[in-house]
């Protein structure tokens, strides 16, 4: 049987036997004979389906107004976390921020699971780990063929009785947290998962031995796994002799160190690379944003709120469903004749809200070459703190690009965090040639993306302009600078935002006209001042 | 009744239990603000209180839980006012919670059969005299925690509906608790929180296998779990009780006045509010410790989550802000704090 769905299959077993130890499970698959083969091996526990834009009132539950209007009586209409045990999450790649807390919530309370269905093209593209962190079960379902799909059911029924009766081997949650620390897994909640994991794997196979432990370990802790940690190591008991306690120990390390080989090779390694390094997108919405602007407007719509009707557009709808609970006392009260009149009064009034309208993503796009980079990189994240810190209320992004030999590198992602934003910026390298070109079209790439998504991009350009290497990798100073100059003009061409700060000591004349080219500004920062820059950011 | 984990068998995490119970002796401190990694047991810390407080004596049937017949409010309609003693209110407030939902809004049910208007009161009204607590506060909606933080700081709650004006207290200590790297919170917001601290998933072997332990003992066997506990708790409660009482008559030395005037022109904090808590925090430790008199050891101790999150923030600094003040206590104090530490 082909390990990867064998391994899909025992998450599955270990899902249906103990669903609330467990959290949920997040499944990474696209479309597939194979995903659907998976999910129908769930379909006993009957998962409801939701989708990322799940409101609120379907989710948690709510009056139903019009059932209640007819009615006379107030008919509550239950939400989907009130019917279902098991929510079937599709699309979880691109779930809020806001819908991850709230099933991390309901998941807390232990109210139900969530099997998070995440079609995540790269590996960029996944679930909030909000949420994915909540989930005890990671799956993917790739490189199968239609022909490993057999279907071996194991006895549910029969492992569900001995479920609580399965003895766990005395040091297991040593071994656990063991192998946790290694793997880089810090929340003690994983290790509940594992060990809840095992049991079930017990159950089924009818014994805890090291086999189990290395799948229990592979199925809850591979999606968790961070940058390797130090063990420390075990005090020593005096008063056992070195003879005895030595042997099992070395065993027990050698199966601890087993377990973690294993676990590692589960992830596809650009995944296991993007959670390590937690850089996950915030909103992954492909075509989203194309299909929201044909409806006039821009970014995901928000719960209507009250407010003045000078404060926006009104929601109509939303205003008339706020209005009719009311009628009655107001007909009443104002001694209106005709009943079929609809009185609205201003506090009724809903104005539409959509989520990205006010976002701004400042792009960072850092020279991290030569001698002066660690310098200039040094600034560059002084610069991205002081203005995540000081331009919370004007909902700035920001993230940087360095460049520098042949290549650039998104080195932080698009966040508002600065908890992130700081722990990307740790041990940033620098050095080596100029490629400028490469560094505007990593900007403009990420600009274009982010727009798509509904947020309004400006590129800040950290350098001191000395472009030395080509777009394609040849050490050409001339075609580098064209390359340059093709880029700025295309930029121009974007209608983007661009400001470009010249950290030369003299400033440089050719940087002034690649501003121009660009259709942005030229600042001459010498010893780019950190707080200048948030300065010229605002004007 | 769902059953919950005990208060005191959570492992570790006690500079995160000791601001909470130190709200729970004087809720004046204002708020405590709990930002860390996930699973590190904020919400088991929060959601075990209403156990281990005292009970408070309440006018049965009040929405609002007053204590006093006559502090109910005269939109309630009650009869005959019996007092009862119920658990200390710890009331959670969901992401995606409507405004109705939390400040309480006129009766639907009643407006549309009736025609009449009567107020349905809110979470805040289940709060009052009792715990908020917000899981993820920093992905809640910006106008709902502007609200929340208005009526934590008055005490009241407003709503006015269809012509009806309705007022009620709502005097509760709000527990927010959120990872930093789904999103900061505004500092405007920050300092509105009387304490901080930042939880850390333990890293030491043996303390990560106890929190297991304990988790799965629980788990296999509530009923058991807490009749083991129950001493703990108890000895717990009598604290807080003993400490709330003693409160009043600790003394402040005007030495430990000067320690905290220095203490925040040293780290450039802004305003009173910081000395205000400061001193709050320190005499609420100082009752629950028994002692009489606040002693510049309770200060030192209670000092980085209490200024934390009121200073201004300095890019270039790698350490975080609990370090900076640690920083600040020893050179002021001197070696001292490098003890406590």
């Amino acid at each position: 049987m082909n390990p990867v769905w064998q391994r899909a299959c025992r998450a599955a077993a270990v899902l249906a036997l103990d669903p609330v130890g467990l959290g949920g499970l997040w499944l990474r698959a696209r479309p597939s004979p194979a995903r659907d083969a998976f999910l129908a091996r769930l379909a006993p526990l009957d998962p409801a389906r939701i989708h990322p834009d799940i409101s609120d009132a379907a989710l948690f539950g709510g009056p139903d107004l019009v059932a209640t209007l007819q009615a006379g009586r107030v008919v509550h209409r239950a939400g989907v976390a009130e019917r279902a045990r098991l929510l079937q999450l599709t699309m979880a790649e691109r779930a809020t921020p806001g819908l991850a807390a709230r099933l991390a919530g309901l998941i807390d309370r232990q109210d139900l699971e969530v099997l998070a269905v995440d079609e995540g093209a790269d590996a960029e593209e996944q679930p909030p780990r909000a949420l994915t962190s909540r989930l005890g079960l990671f799956v993917a379902l790739d490189g199968l063929a239609l022909a490993d799909l057999q279907a071996t059911s194991p006895d549910l029924e029969d492992a569900r009785g001995r479920l609580d009766q399965m003895a766990l081997p005395d040091d297991i949650d040593r071994t656990l947290a063991e192998i946790a620390l290694m793997l880089g897994v810090t929340s003690p909640a994983a290790a509940l998962r594992t060990r809840a994991a095992l049991r079930c794997l017990a159950a089924l196979d009818g014994e805890a031995g090291p086999a189990q432990i290395e799948e229990a370990a592979s199925l809850t802790l591979a999606h968790l796994a961070g940058p390797p940690m130090d063990v420390p190591e075990a005090p020593h008991e005096p008063e056992t002799s070195e003879a005895q306690d030595e042997e099992p120990a070395q065993r027990g390390e050698a199966m601890v160190e087993r377990v973690v080989e294993a676990t590692r090779v589960v992830l596809p390694p650009d995944l296991m690379t993007a959670l390590q390094l937690g850089r996950t997108r915030r909103h992954a919405g492909k075509g989203e944003g194309a299909k929201l602007r044909q409806m006039g407007g821009r970014g995901r719509p928000l719960p209507a709120r009250p407010g003045h009707p000078d404060g926006g557009r009104i929601d109509v709808i939303a205003t008339l469903r706020a209005a009719a609970p009311w009628q009655t006392i107001r007909h009443r009260s104002m001694g209106a004749r005709d009943q079929r009149r609809v009185i609205v009064l201003p506090e009724d009034i809903r104005l539409a809200r959509s989520e990205i309208s006010a976002e701004r993503l400042v792009i960072f796009a850092v020279d991290a070459s030569g001698s002066a980079a660690i310098a200039r990189m040094a600034e560059a994240k002084g610069a991205v703190e002081a203005l995540l810190s000081g331009a919370y209320a004007a909902r700035d992004s920001v993230a940087l690009i360095g460049f520098r030999g042949t290549e650039a590198e998104l080195i932080v992602p698009p966040t508002r965090s600065l908890t992130r934003a700081r722990r990307c910026l740790c041990g940033l390298p620098g050095g080596g040639a100029t490629p400028l070109a490469t560094g505007l079209e990593a900007a403009r790439a990420l600009a274009g993306q982010s727009e798509r998504r509904g947020a309004t991009p400006v590129i800040v350009l950290l350098t001191d302009g000395r472009a030395n290497m080509a777009l394609d990798g040849t050490a050409d100073r001339g075609r580098a600078a064209e390359d340059a100059t093709r880029s700025a003009t295309a930029l121009a061409g974007d209608a983007r935002q661009v400001i470009v700060v010249d950290t030369a000591i003299r400033p440089n004349r050719r940087l002034k006209e690649l501003a121009n080219q660009a259709g942005g500004r030229y600042l001459p920062l010498p010893r780019a001042d950190v707080g200048a820059l948030p300065e010229a950011l605002r004007a | 009744m769902k059953q919950v984990f005990p208060f005191t068998a959570l492992v570790g995490q006690d500079q995160m239990k000791r601001a909470i119970l130190l709200a729970a002796v004087d809720p004046g401190i204002g708020g405590v603000l709990v930002m860390g990694d996930r699973g590190t047991g904020k919400s088991t810390a929060v959601r075990a209180l209403a156990a281990l407080l005292p009970k408070i004596r309440v006018v049965e049937g009040c929405p609002v839980n007053s204590a006093r017949p006559r502090d109910v409010p005269d939109w309630v309609e009650i009869t005959d006012a019996q007092m009862v003693s119920r658990l200390t209110p710890v009331v959670d407030l969901p992401l995606g919670v409507s405004e109705d939902r939390v400040t309480g809004a006129l009766d639907i049910e009643r407006a549309l059969v009736q025609g009449e208007q009567a107020f349905q009161p809110g979470l805040l009204a289940r709060a009052n005299r009792g715990f908020l607590y917000i899981d993820e506060v920093n992905l809640l909606e910006d106008h709902l925690v502007d609200l929340l933080l208005d009526v934590a700081q008055s005490g009241e709650n407003v709503v006015e509906r269809e012509g009806l004006s309705i007022r009620h207290p709502a005097r509760f200590v709000l527990v927010g608790s959120g990872n930093p790297e789904e999103g900061e919170l505004r500092p405007q917001l920050l300092d509105r929180f009387g304490l901080m601290v930042d939880v850390t998933s333990p890293t030491d072997i043996e303390t990560r296998v106890e929190v297991v332990r304990r988790r799965a003992a629980f788990d296999a066997d509530p009923s058991g779990f807490l009749r083991r506990w129950r001493t703990e708790e108890t000895r717990q409660r009598k604290a807080i009780t003993a400490a709330r009482k003693a409160l009043s008559r600790i003394e402040t030395p005007d030495a430990i006045l000067e320690d905290c005037a220095a203490l925040c022109i040293a780290l450039g904090s802004d305003g009173l509010r910081g000395e205000l808590t400061l001193l709050r925090t320190a005499r609420a430790l100082a009752a629950l410790e028994g002692a009489n008199v606040i002693a510049r050891e309770h200060l030192i101790e209670i000092a980085p989550m209490a200024l934390q999150h009121r200073l201004r923030r300095d890019p270039m600094d790698e350490a975080g802000s609990a370090a900076r003040v640690t920083r600040a206590l020893s050179e002021l104090f001197g070696p001292l704090a490098a003890a406590a530490e």
